[in-house]
C-alpha cells in the first residue's frame, strides 16, 4: 500500500536556510546541506528547497547547494522558487534534484510545464500553486503569484487541471489563508484539488501539530504533507509526526 | 571491480552515480559499448518510455552489450525502466524488449483510489527471503517508486518481491545473474543503499545465480580486453 509522505520544506536565501534557528542537536542550522542530512536521517520521506534568492549570484549558489545535497541524502528532493525557464529546470535536475517546482512562471507562461514534461518526464515537473479563498471564483479559490502577493484571474481547480493536462506530475497546493497560522492545513481546498486531479497532491500551509498532518491525509485526501516550522523550531520531530500518523492507521514509512 | 552504468538518455543518472560513489564503487557512466565492455557489472537505470529506450539501446549497440554481458553470467541490475526492458515486451508503445526474463510489462489502470503514476514509498514484500538482494533488509522497509508500468514475469519463480498498488505486482525480479527492481534503490534511503550494496557484493560472490553461472572476479577473459 502506498504510504503517505512527510515532506520537509526548507527556504534558502543566498545558500543559507532562513528558518531553523531552534533546531536541535547542535546542527549548523543555517546550512541547508547539514539540515538536509539531518532530516534525511530523521526519516523525512522527501525534501523540498525553495530558493527565495532574488539575485543571479544567489541562483548559482543554489545550484552548488543542490549538488552538495544530492551527495548527502538518498531520498528524493525537489527544488523550487524562481524557476524561470526550461534551461533553469534542466540545471537544477542535472545538479541532482529529482523534481523541479514551478509556480509564478508557469502562470505567466504555462508552456514551461509542457516543455519541461516533454524534456525531462512528467515525474520531474511539480506545479506549486498559491490559492486563496474567493467566492467569486468557480471553485471558490483564486490563484495568486509572486509569493502570494499578486492576484490572478485564474481559478485554482481549473489551473490545477490544466497543469496536469499540460504535464505536471504532482501539485503542491499551498493555502495562503492557512499559511503561517499553525491552525492546520486548509482541508477543503486540499480535498477539492486532490479528488479532482489524477496526480498526487502535496498539502502545504498551516501545519502546527502532528494531528494536523493526520487530518489532511484523512479528511483532505492529500498524498503528501509539507511541514516546515513545526519541525524546524524543534516543536516536533519527523518521527513524532510519523508515529501520530501510524497511530491513526495512516500508512507511513516507519523504517529508515 | 568496475560498475558500468548504461547511459541511453533515459533520464537523469546523477542519483545512481552519487549512490555508487557513496558506496565506494568504481564506476563508468557511458553510452559507448566499448567503454563499458570491461566492466564486471552492469547497471541499467532509466526512467521514461520503453520503446524510445529500446530504440536508443539498439542504435548504440547497447542491447547487444547487455545480452552478451548476461550471457557471460556477469551481474546485470535493472532499475525502474531498466527493470522493465529486461522482459520480453512492454505494453508501452508495444515495445519489444531484451527478453532476459520471460514476461511482459503492463500499464496501471487508474482507479478511484489509485492515482497513476504510482509515486511514493511502498513496501516490497520479499517472496524469496533467501535472495541476496534483500540481505539485511527488514521486511517492513519501504522503497521509492515512480512509474506507470510494471513488470509481469511469466514465471512466479522469477518474482523476488511484490508490491500492492491496486494490483499486486512484481517489484523485484531475478533470474540467475539478472536482477531488477521497479523502485529506485538509490532514492530509498538506507535500505535502498543496502540493496545496491547487496548487488555489488552478492552478485560478486555468485549468490542468487545458478551454480557456475557467475565467474569469479578477475577470472573472465575476453579478446580485446585491456586493463
Amino acid at each position: 500500500m502506498l504510504e503517505k509522505r512527510v515532506v520537509v520544506c526548507l527556504d534558502v536565501r543566498d545558500g543559507r536556510t532562513t528558518k531553523g534557528i531552534r533546531f536541535k542537536d547542535n546542527i549548523d542550522v543555517g546550512d541547508p546541506v547539514e539540515m538536509a542530512r539531518a532530516y534525511y536521517e530523521a526519516g523525512a520521506d522527501e525534501l523540498v528547497f525553495y530558493d527565495i534568492t532574488a539575485s543571479a549570484e544567489g541562483r548559482g549558489i543554489m545550484i552548488e547547494t543542490v549538488q552538495k545535497v544530492a551527495k548527502e541524502i538518498f531520498v528524493p528532493f525537489a527544488v523550487g522558487g524562481g524557476i524561470g525557464s526550461v534551461d533553469h529546470m534542466r540545471e537544477v535536475l542535472l545538479a541532482g534534484a529529482e523534481k523541479v517546482s514551478v509556480n509564478s512562471q508557469a502562470v505567466r507562461d504555462p508552456g514551461i510545464i509542457d516543455e519541461g514534461a516533454r524534456r525531462f518526464g512528467r515525474q520531474c515537473v511539480v506545479l506549486g500553486m498559491d490559492a486563496k479563498s474567493d467566492p467569486q471564483m468557480p471553485s471558490g479559490y483564486r490563484i495568486y503569484v509572486n509569493g502570494g502577493r499578486k492576484a490572478t484571474e485564474r481559478d485554482a481547480l481549473e489551473w490545477a487541471q490544466e497543469a496536469v493536462d499540460r504535464g505536471a506530475g504532482e501539485i503542491v497546493v499551498n493555502s495562503i489563508d492557512a499559511d503561517g497560522t499553525k491552525d492546520g492545513y486548509e482541508i477543503a481546498l486540499t480535498r477539492l484539488i486532490s479528488t479532482n486531479v489524477s496526480v498526487p497532491v502535496v498539502a502545504s500551509g498551516g501545519a502546527g501539530t502532528p494531528e494536523h498532518v493526520v487530518e489532511v491525509f484523512r479528511d483532505g485526501a492529500a498524498d503528501a504533507a509539507l511541514v516546515a516550522s513545526m519541525v524546524h523550531f524543534g516543536d516536533y520531530s519527523v518521527e513524532d509526526i510519523k508515529r501520530t500518523m501510524a497511530g491513526s492507521d495512516i500508512p507511513v514509512r516507519m523504517r529508515w | 571491480m568496475s560498475v558500468g552504468v548504461i547511459d541511453y538518455e533515459a533520464g537523469n543518472l546523477r542519483s545512481i552515480e552519487t549512490a555508487l560513489e557513496y558506496l565506494g564503487a568504481t564506476y563508468v557512466v557511458s553510452g559507448d559499448p566499448d567503454r563499458l565492455a570491461d566492466c564486471s557489472r552492469l547497471v541499467i537505470p532509466g526512467v521514461g518510455d520503453a520503446a524510445a529506450a529500446m530504440d536508443t539501446l539498439r542504435a548504440r549497440g547497447l542491447d547487444r552489450l547487455i545480452l552478451d554481458f548476461a550471457g557471460r553470467g556477469l551481474p546485470v541490475f535493472g532499475i525502474c525502466l531498466g527493470a522493465q526492458i529486461v522482459l520480453d515486451s512492454s505494453e508501452e508503445n508495444d515495445a519489444r524488449c531484451l527478453g532476459l526474463i520471460p514476461g511482459r510489462v503492463r500499464v496501471f489502470r487508474p482507479t478511484r483510489t489509485e492515482k497513476v503514476p504510482h509515486i511514493g514509498w511502498n513496501r516490497a514484500a520479499a517472496k524469496h527471503h533467501h535472495h541476496p538482494l534483500f540481505k539485511e533488509i527488514p521486511e517492513d522497509a519501504s522503497f521509492y517508486f515512480v512509474h506507470s508500468f510494471y513488470p509481469e514475469p511469466e514465471s512466479g519463480s522469477d518474482v523476488v518481491a511484490q508490491t500492492e498498488y491496486g494490483v499486486r505486482f512484481a517489484s523485484a525480479i531475478a533470474r540467475g545473474n539478472v536482477w531488477a527492481v521497479q523502485f529506485h534503490p538509490e532514492k530509498s534511503g538506507r535500505y535502498g543503499l543496502r540493496m545496491l550494496a547487496n548487488y555489488l557484493d552478492g552478485a560478486a560472490h555468485g549468490d542468487g545465480a545458478p551454480a557456475g553461472d557467475v565467474q569469479p572476479e578477475g577470472a573472465r577473459s575476453r579478446e580485446g580486453d585491456s586493463a
